[in-house]
């Protein structure tokens, strides 16, 4: 099996899928020639020609309009997004056009608006967002948090071969810091099926995204440290929620802390933490902790990034509460 | 991508267009001295054209008064709005399309839904939100889509469809299909930077994507002075290196030149195209808004010009119908309209359970 990175396989996907299925196509700025900001479809229009993969202006609401009236029409296009910062920019498209398409024409859109989010690499305000909550607050939208080399490649082919609007973050500060065995050719990860990342039995941390490698970090020390045997379930997509494995998870171990990236007020674990205590009370020993960004803008100095953004020693003293209470 | 950059008032036929800065200054004119000009003959339609043309406009006129019935009467669902003063506009655009183009509408453009071969009885199950309607109850008035009539509604975001549209295009053009889509915008809708980005998108993509901007004078309550600055909503085609034409949206034989040679050129790898049609919002935004906004001198003024009767009088010079056949083919519309609605209102509203289904697609 060959090694990738996180970029890598989410290229080899997107690569794949064109070979695949004609009706595959990628829009989005510098996407063609330059290959993205990112450089994850360099070489694309050498190989699929400018007509799949289309330079745009800098439209966001054009672009993701566009793709849905190219969905509409039988294709199934890929948008990417610069960063997913400027989504915000196609809100408009995605909430109001792609999210009540199904809805309301009972037309399918396959549509994929992926593009780098997450912070931790000195991008400020504008460059660090984790907004996929909006997404999942959006009936009408699939979102994607892709956490591994492999997991990026099988979500976003699942992705693409979708019927639906599909919004896909993936996490920069992953893109070239994980080199992780990929199969080769097609590969899925269905949507909706989370990943039991390591398990335990003492208590269940939630998580989805970069989160579940400071999750992971955490619960090694607290092997090491104090014998504490942690489980941690990667949901992978928020939409659609592997409900039942996360209620299993949380039923076995009798301890939850959800963690996220993004900022806490609003954000998605409130969403797990109600349907933990909703679905499970009854097995649980403590109250349900999150872990979460300060709900601030993520900001630009490495001091300031630092503080407001979940950490290891966050999630390690979370958890050490979690197992003592 | 070689386009000729242009921004022409049509000639001819056409000169009897207003801009918003002509209808201000004229908006003091009495009838007596206020000279409508006649509708004169256009270029490419022919008499067996006209009579169609001028029947998709009663069509749209007596829909119209069907749903301002309804409305008084307390059994329309939701908001009515009015196609009157732009049955031109929404019928000669669309008659300018072929089968296989496609149709991305507004909500006054209901004149163009028949032209594409819509049934009356779909529409009002549409408007009444009745079991069996197209969108099953979840949205009603024409935001429905119709693949088979090749028809895409709107949504209430204005100008949303437009990019839209334009992708539409991107993929006939991958599958090497020869398509072109029209779609509208008002004079507060073209304000939106949807518009703007489509505009831009399907000029440097060269796609054959003709945007009709329906300037009726008001956007809601607002003036056209309070909206734009520019003398004709065509100029900006100049920035966006489209061709752009104002023309008058109460003569269907000027929509119509205007939309067959935008079209044509469209069509021939041109690239896109802006059509201003200038005509008068002739009810309130909705039918629950009084518009006293407007001034009474304005609403004189453009009900001297109103489209259908202005329309019948070269149906009638011509001799492709009489008076009397004018007459009853009123009634016969106005009958049929009555039918249909007075069985689709004794329908029932979709079930419940409709609102659960559809959310995502398999």
């Amino acid at each position: 099996m060959p090694t990738m990175t996180y970029l890598e396989a989410i290229s080899d996907a997107l690569r794949t899928e064109m070979h695949r299925d004609e009706s595959v196509f990628i829009l989005g700025e510098d996407v063609a020639g330059f290959g993205g900001a990112f450089r994850i479809t360099k070489g694309f229009v050498e190989d699929f020609g400018k007509r799949r993969v289309i330079n745009t202006p800098i439209s966001e609401t054009a672009i993701i309009g566009a793709a849905i009236g190219a969905a509409l029409n039988g294709m199934r296009p890929v948008v990417e997004m610069q960063f997913m910062d400027f989504v915000t920019n196609g809100f408009n498209q995605l909430a109001n056009v792609a999210a009540t398409t199904a809805y309301r024409w009972g037309i399918p859109v396959p549509m994929l608006v992926r593009g780098p989010a997450g912070g931790g690499v000195g991008g400020g305000p504008f460059h660090s967002r984790n907004s996929e909550a909006w997404f999942a607050h959006t009936p009408g939208i699939k979102v994607v948090c892709p956490s591994s080399a492999a997991d990026a490649k099988g979500l976003t082919t699942a992705a693409i071969r979708d019927n639906n609007p599909v919004v896909m973050f993936e996490h920069k500060g992953l893109y070239r810091k994980i080199r992780e065995d990929v199969p080769e050719g097609e590969y899925m990860v269905p949507l909706g099926e989370a990943r039991t990342v390591r398990s335990g039995n003492d208590a269940s941390v939630i998580t989805y995204g970069s989160m579940v490698f400071t999750a992971r970090e955490a619960a090694e020390k607290l092997a090491q440290e104090e014998g504490a045997d942690i489980e941690i379930i990667d949901i992978r997509t928020l939409v659609p929620f592997d409900e039942e494995a996360v209620l299993a998870s949380v039923r076995k171990t009798g301890r939850a802390l959800v963690a996220h990236e993004a900022t806490l007020t609003g954000g998605f674990a409130g969403e797990i933490a109600a349907r933990l205590a909703d679905k499970c009370f009854e097995f649980l020993d403590a109250p349900i902790r999150r872990v979460a960004a300060f709900d601030s803008p993520t900001p630009f100095a490495p001091t300031l990034e630092r503080a407001v953004l979940p950490s290891v020693d966050v999630v390690t003293k979370a958890l050490r509460e979690l197992l003592e209470y | 991508m070689h386009n000729s950059v242009q921004t022409t008032i049509m000639s001819s036929s056409q000169q009897t267009t207003a801009t918003s800065q002509d209808i201000e200054n004229s908006i003091d004119s009495r009838a007596e001295t206020d000279i409508v000009p006649p509708i004169e003959a256009g270029a490419h339609l022919d008499d067996d054209d006209r009579r169609r043309v001028f029947d998709f406009m009663l069509q749209t006129r007596e829909f119209d008064l069907a749903m301002l019935r309804l409305y008084r009467q307390g059994r329309a669902f939701g908001g009515v709005y009015s196609q009157m003063g732009n049955e031109a506009t929404a019928v000669a655009t669309a008659y300018a399309l072929q089968e296989q183009d496609v149709l991305f509408p507004m909500h006054r453009d209901i004149g163009a839904h028949f032209v594409r071969g819509q049934s009356l009885h779909a529409l009002m199950l549409n408007h009444l939100a009745r079991k069996g309607s197209m969108m099953r109850g979840t949205d009603g008035t024409g935001h429905y889509a119709d693949p088979d009539k090749r028809i895409y509604g709107n949504i209430s975001h204005l100008g949303a469809m437009i990019p839209v549209a334009a992708g539409f295009l991107m993929a006939s053009r991958l599958k090497g299909e020869d398509c072109v889509a029209m779609t509208y915008i008002g004079d507060g809708g073209s304000q939106i930077g949807d518009f703007h980005e489509a505009m831009n998108l399907a000029a440097v993509q060269n796609l054959p994507l003709i945007v009709i901007i329906e300037n009726n004078q008001y956007a809601y309550s607002t003036p056209n002075s309070e909206s734009f600055a520019c003398e004709r909503l065509s100029d900006r085609a100049l920035g966006y290196g489209c061709h752009g034409v104002t023309v008058d949206g109460t003569n269907p034989e000027a929509v119509y030149d205007a939309c067959f040679e935008a079209i044509r050129n469209a069509r021939g790898g041109g690239g896109p195209a802006l059509i201003e049609t200038v005509s008068m919002r002739m009810r309130g935004h909705a039918e629950h808004d009084d518009f006293s906004y407007v001034p009474r001198e304005v609403i004189e003024y453009w009900g001297r010009r109103d489209p259908v009767d202005r329309y019948e009088k070269l149906v009638l010079e011509r001799k492709i119908m009489t008076a009397d056949e004018i007459a009853a083919r009123r009634k016969e519309i106005s009958s049929q309209m009555n039918a249909v609605i007075d069985e689709v209102v004794e329908l029932p509203f979709p079930d419940a359970e409709e609102g659960f289904k559809n959310i995502f697609m398999d």
